[in-house]
């Protein structure tokens, strides 16, 4: 059991790896496109010398698999290169930006998972009382508005409005080592509590949804209705038996959209200034910041690579009849 | 006292437009140690019973009227807690399918001592114990062992002993079993049947046998009640009701049971109720265009025809690891015959038709029809075979409309467009006794029994030569089934068709088939004239099946047709 698992593994690993070359190699040929970073680099009194020099010192004189290998070489020694716009090296300022994405990643994560279960369970079990209509509809709301939309609406009320919460920034800050975090001091909590609804109310209701429509399949299933005729109780039918069967489609889609809060918190963090990754790769496109950009991008399908890893392994945790044919 | 006391009891569904009465006025009651049969065909109302007693009645339905009484005491009307308090405790249920009724993702251990806990005061160590041994009890071998296995590991008749253990967990009074064997193969329908008497006779609980297999009625209860639209039609001990009955209901019911003693032109119809539906087959075979058929020749000549299914993946050949499901089995089927095949489930018996039908690709050996190699055959020789499934639910696409869903093969094929194709589908839907009207609705608007004309009406839009039914009746009930194979074998007389029928019911392959052929374990045991297979089976193998047949000799010698 514990080889094949291992063995399981390390073959995932070695797919994700292979995954995450190609996702570099078209990032790099993608490169190109975006616009040429010299002309931002250079000021009015240029001369085509001075391009060909900086081309040349950049190494964008060569073709895009060329570069790519060479970012490849400093990637492995940890090396992702200066930022054209900081001149700083791209990896200080990532750990720099990090923590505060995944910080709002993971609370507004937390939050969708836990309430969307929640209220899935509670709107299939009463799935005709008016509590469950109450948020079936109100939870269209979260799906339809797009979430720029969601966040100013929610500045509106609670920053200029009622005045009870920051509009923008994370707040107070403090530093556990490398790490930054805003979870610890009253203002960094105050200040993560719009961002994070913005950023987690649509998956939020999707999770909801998802759960609820397959509630609404196990509840018909005979081994929930063989578990009621045992005699056991509603809580424990609802929340252990039929629960822990609705979880292998949820937790696919799941990990897929804890991917993407990380991804493209982009949007909310451009809308509460909130000094995370996304904030940084937008900068970084306006610039045509190749090694930011490069490095971000590698960032991103490494989390959607390891997040996918897990849900595979919870997976087979759940569901004993992925194990393979034991016995 | 008796054990259990059902006085007039009725429960009714109401829906917006009207209310249903799915049980009415029924009377039933069952003392200890008493298995009581409770028999009729699907919608007469005896799983809306089982659900009354266990206060598990799907919403809206509620009782009436009556009284349900445990130990003298009325169960009937008591709040959710109190019900809840007694199911399991007192009354345990068996449910029909033991697949589908243990949650696939927790331990057998986990599910016993939760039912356990939740109804005896014990320790989780007595609790432990106590699981063990029920299913040492009902006859699982190394309990310690399996007991921390999951439900997927263990095979279907394993299953239902375990679910006999979960029943029986706080030792009940009395178990309601719903259609406990009729997902099971023959063999471990009689081992679980067994196990059930004995649990009766040694605990003395009394059990309310749910079944519209009136086989099992008269291998295993003790008294019977025949059920018909919700109404007790008669009731009274099994060798009576089976032998001598009264009510004209449960009579052409009996009488439509098929037999394994003696071979019939047709199968006897439960004619009660003016239900029986006309098959104009004769007008169907004026304009079909039928092959010539010579008994004498092959239409199908098979040799050697194995087929492995992976069961262990590897980059490396040598490393993967395969099951056999058909094991070089050699056999030809006749032209104008109706060919059976026999076996337990995991014989491969569908996987032979499915080879045949071109569903699956052999590993080997052949299949030649007319001849010729069928892989060599294109798009006229699929036109040619048809296939009915088992279930007439899953095999009907629920999105579509009958009408294309009949027409959608001749349209595949393209052999009919048009004015012509929507003839022909009107024409099939009125010959399978269904009308044309039925081509505007969706399947789900059916019974089981129509669903099936609709296959079969399927199956004959693109005019074939050959038929596989796969198990065709074994979801429906006996009067369905009556009629459905009853139309089979006028299509196999009047359009000279050949058919290869898949049946695990042994009688009705006795009525249906000209051959046989047994398997098991994917090989070929014994292939026979079907007379001469059950008169004299030659293998050991054939002489158990046969011998596991429910002995019907109880019941009222069927009229000669």
């Amino acid at each position: 059991m514990g080889g094949r698992l291992l063995n399981y593994i390390i073959r995932r690993v070695f797919q994700s790896v292979l995954v995450l070359l190609v996702v570099g190699l078209v990032a790099f040929s993608m490169f190109r496109f975006v616009g040429d970073p010299v002309d931002n680099m250079l000021g009015q009194e240029r001369t085509d010398a001075d391009i060909e020099r900086l081309r040349a010192v950049l190494g964008l004189d060569q073709p895009f698999p060329v570069q790519y290998w060479k970012f490849l070489q400093g990637a492995i020694d940890g090396n992702f290169g200066v930022s054209y716009r900081q001149g700083r090296p791209v990896s200080e300022i990532i750990v720099e930006r990090l923590p505060a994405t995944l910080e709002l990643a993971m609370v507004s994560g937390f939050l969708a998972i836990m309430v969307g279960i929640i209220l899935g369970v509670y709107t299939a079990i009463r799935r005709d009382g008016w509590g469950s209509n109450v948020i079936m509809t109100v939870s269209l709301i979260g799906v339809s508005l797009p979430t720029f939309l969601i966040g100013i609406l929610l500045i509106y009320l609670f920053s200029v409005e009622l005045d009870l919460l920051p509009s923008f920034g994370r707040g107070e800050v403090t530093h556990l080592g490398w790490w930054s975090t805003g979870l610890l001091t009253a203002s960094g909590l105050k200040a993560i509590i719009l961002p994070a609804i913005t950023l987690g109310l649509y998956q939020m209701t999707l999770i909801m949804r998802l759960v609820r429509a397959e509630m609404l399949e196990v509840l018909r299933q005979d081994y929930v209705r063989f578990a009621r005729a045992r005699g056991l109780s509603e809580r424990v039918v609802n929340f252990r038996h039929a629960l822990k069967n609705t979880l292998v489609p949820v937790i696919t889609v799941t990990g897929l959209q804890l991917g993407s809060i990380i991804a493209f918190a982009i949007i909310t963090e451009t809308v509460f200034q909130w000094p995370g990754v996304g904030l940084l790769f937008i900068n970084a496109i306006q610039f045509v910041d190749i090694p930011v950009m490069a490095a971000y991008l590698m960032l991103i399908s490494v989390m959607f690579v390891g997040i996918n890893l897990a849900v595979d392994l919870l997976y087979v945790a759940i569901d004993p009849r992925l194990r393979g044919e034991a016995s | 006292m008796t054990l259990l006391d059902i006085q007039a009891l009725s429960v009714a569904f109401p829906t917006r437009r009207q209310t249903f009465v799915a049980v009415d006025n029924a009377d039933l009651n069952v003392e200890p140690g008493e298995i009581h049969g409770l028999v009729g065909e699907s919608g007469a109302g005896k799983s809306t019973i089982g659900a009354a007693v266990m206060g598990l009645l799907e919403r809206p339905g509620r009782i009436t009227d009556g009284t349900i009484s445990l130990q003298g005491d009325a169960i009937s009307g008591l709040d959710r807690a109190a019900m809840q308090a007694l199911r399991g405790q007192r009354i345990s249920m068996i449910f029909q399918d033991p697949l589908t009724s243990l949650n696939p993702l927790f331990t057998v251990r986990e599910q016993l001592t939760e039912t356990i806990s939740t109804h005896l005061d014990v320790t989780d160590a007595e609790a432990n114990q106590r699981a063990i041994d029920l299913l040492t009890r009902v006859g699982i071998p190394e309990p310690e062992l399996r007991i921390d296995q999951y439900p997927h590991q263990f095979s279907g008749g394993m299953r239902q002993r375990v679910v006999i253990a979960l029943a029986l967990c706080s030792e009940p009074e009395v178990i309601i079993a719903d259609e406990p064997t009729t997902a099971l193969d023959v063999s471990i329908q009689a081992q679980i049947l067994d196990l059930i008497k004995e649990l009766a006779r040694e605990r003395q609980v009394g059990v309310i046998l749910i079944t519209h297999d009136m086989g099992v009625i008269a291998d295993t209860t003790d008294r019977v009640t025949v059920m018909y639209q919700g109404e007790v039609v008669e009731s009274g001990p099994t060798a009576q009701v089976m032998g001598d009955p009264k009510h004209e209901y449960t009579q052409s019911l009996i009488a439509a049971v098929p037999r394994p003693t003696v071979k019939m032109h047709r199968f006897p119809q439960v004619s009660y109720g003016g239900r029986e539906t006309a098959f104009a087959i004769e007008d169907l075979a004026r304009n079909w265009d039928k092959p010539q058929v010579d008994r004498a020749k092959p239409l199908y000549q098979i040799e050697g025809l194995t087929k492995r299914f992976l069961k262990k993946g590897s980059l490396i050949p040598s490393q993967r690891q395969f099951m056999t499901a058909v094991d070089r089995v050699s056999f030809d089927v006749m032209q104008g015959e109706v060919f059976g095949i026999v076996g337990e489930s995991g014989s491969g018996k569908s996987t032979i038709a499915r080879m045949i039908a071109g569903l699956y690709r052999s590993d080997g050996g052949s299949i030649r029809f007319d001849g010729q190699e069928t892989h060599t055959l294109g798009d006229d020789y699929r036109r040619q075979i048809q296939m009915i499934f088992q279930d007439p639910y899953s095999s009907l696409n629920p999105r579509m409309r009958v009408d294309q869903i009949i027409a959608e093969p001749a349209k595949h094929h393209g052999i009919l467009a048009g004015q012509a194709l929507k003839d022909r589908v009107d024409e099939l839907l009125d010959r399978v006794g269904l009308g044309k009207e039925a081509g505007l609705k969706f399947a789900h608007e059916f019974s089981g029994g129509q669903r099936q004309r609709i296959s079969i009406a399927r199956a004959l839009a693109t005019q074939p030569r050959f038929l596989i039914c796969d198990e065709p009746t074994s979801a429906l009930d006996v009067s369905i089934q009556a009629q459905i194979l009853n139309i089979l074998k006028d299509l196999q007389e009047h359009l000279n068709l050949t058919m290869l029928f898949i049946s695990h019911d042994l009688p009705v392959v006795r009525q249906m088939c000209d051959r046989v052929m047994v398997m098991r374990n994917g090989q070929l045991v014994e292939l026979q004239e079907t007379e001469a297979l059950f008169a004299k089976p030659q293998q050991p193998y054939t002489q158990e099946l046969l011998s596991l047949m429910p002995r019907l000799d109880a019941l009222k010698a069927a009229p000669s047709v």
